[in-house]
């Protein structure tokens, strides 16, 4: 169960520059550690977040095996119309988990 | 020769006399939240940045799904948490009547599972008992840890606090050498803290996931090379009720986050 925490402020004035937090669950194993089989622990990573808001990407980052366990990013936007933001985050097998959040602009 | 040896030991008993202090006075109990980094600080302070915060929402979900042969859900019985569950953690561990013994709160979530959900009980460290013993512990977030005043516990407590100043290990320390005599100085890097057990299950920044008490106690055994109790083991739990009492009065943090 992959587990998320997005934080968006429910509401913004036009123009406001507003703070964006979103956490994932996620192992972040590096594929360079060694179990105790003696036997490489395979890979698993995040290897992209995205954000949209209202459709369009605003906000992308690429992810590395030096990246902690459950990464929390944070961000900025300019809030300019209520809508929706999503976030999607990809991971090193294609699949993708996802959040979103509304704001209400004015 | 012999005058020899009892010198020693005269000596060496002064040594320890030294660092043999009994407790921490009230007035200077603290949290280790008070010794941790502002940075850190904040980190725990901040639900929408604090990761422990996925474990207590997972805890939300399983402690709504049905489970085992029984099929009911942890709702099913206790219905909403945030009132029912609200103080339990504060005053655990309690006694089991069943077991005769003290039982902490994730081997009340097993016994729980094993007897009214018919279900497997969920292994020691588990993301899902650490889920739902980190949810069922927020409900308490802020309130003062009062430890259970059942007559029946003081023998375990007793055995608690024999074991938290027994010497143990390759090094020869107890937990009292460490966090009751030197609290607030340096080991290597780190000052060591009070060891109050304030913010189970936590978020530790070196772990990488949230972790037990007991999972902490195991690290802190074999610190001083010991041979570590094993997780759910008899002595852990009595060590458990002996730390709360020592931490009486202070409040709940879970989730917490250490480095």
């Amino acid at each position: 169960m992959a587990r998320t925490l997005v934080n968006v402020p429910k509401v913004a004035k036009q123009g406001e520059v507003v703070e964006i937090k979103a956490m994932i669950a996620h192992p972040m194993e590096t594929g360079y550690r060694i179990g105790p089989n003696g036997s490489n622990i395979a890979r698993d990573i995040i290897r992209r977040f995205t954000c949209t808001y209202n459709g369009e990407e605003v906000f992308s980052a690429d992810l590395f095996p030096a990246v902690s366990a459950n990464p929390f990013i944070a961000f900025t936007l300019v809030a300019t119309t209520s809508g929706t933001i999503d976030f999607t985050w990809t991971d090193d097998a294609g699949k993708t988990q996802t959040a979103s959040a509304t704001i209400t602009v004015n | 020769m012999h005058a020899l040896w009892r010198l020693a030991a005269v000596a060496v008993a002064a040594v320890c006399g030294i660092v043999s202090a009994a407790g921490i006075e009230d007035g200077e109990k603290r949290s280790g939240f008070d010794f941790m980094a502002p940075a850190t600080q904040a980190l725990q302070a901040d639900d929408m940045s604090n990761p422990g915060m996925l474990w207590v929402l997972q805890g939300e979900q399983l402690w709504q799904q049905a489970q085992g042969r029984a099929d009911v859900a942890c709702s099913g019985c206790h219905n909403d948490a945030r009132q029912t569950m609200r103080g339990v953690a504060a005053r655990y561990p309690a006694f089991d009547a069943a077991t005769g013994r003290p039982i902490d709160l994730a081997g009340r979530i097993n016994s729980c599972r094993a007897e009214r959900q018919q279900a497997e009980p969920l292994a020691p460290e588990s993301d899902a008992l650490l889920a739902l013993t980190a949810y069922v512990t927020h409900q308490s977030r802020g309130m003062p840890i009062t430890p259970a005043t059942d007559a029946r516990l003081a023998r375990f407590r007793d055995n608690g606090r024999r074991l938290f100043q027994s010497r143990i290990g390759q090094l020869d320390l107890s937990c009292a050498s460490c966090h009751d005599d030197n609290w607030g100085k340096r080991l290597g890097g780190s000052v060591i803290p009070q060891a109050h057990p304030t913010g189970y299950p936590l978020y530790r920044l070196e772990w990488q996931t949230v972790g037990s008490l007991q999972r902490r106690l195991r690290n802190c055994m074999i610190g001083v090379r010991a041979e570590p109790f094993a997780f759910g083991a008899a002595e852990l739990v009595d060590l458990e009720l002996h730390l709360m009492d020592r931490a009486r009065g202070l409040l709940i943090e879970t989730p917490a986050v250490r480095p």
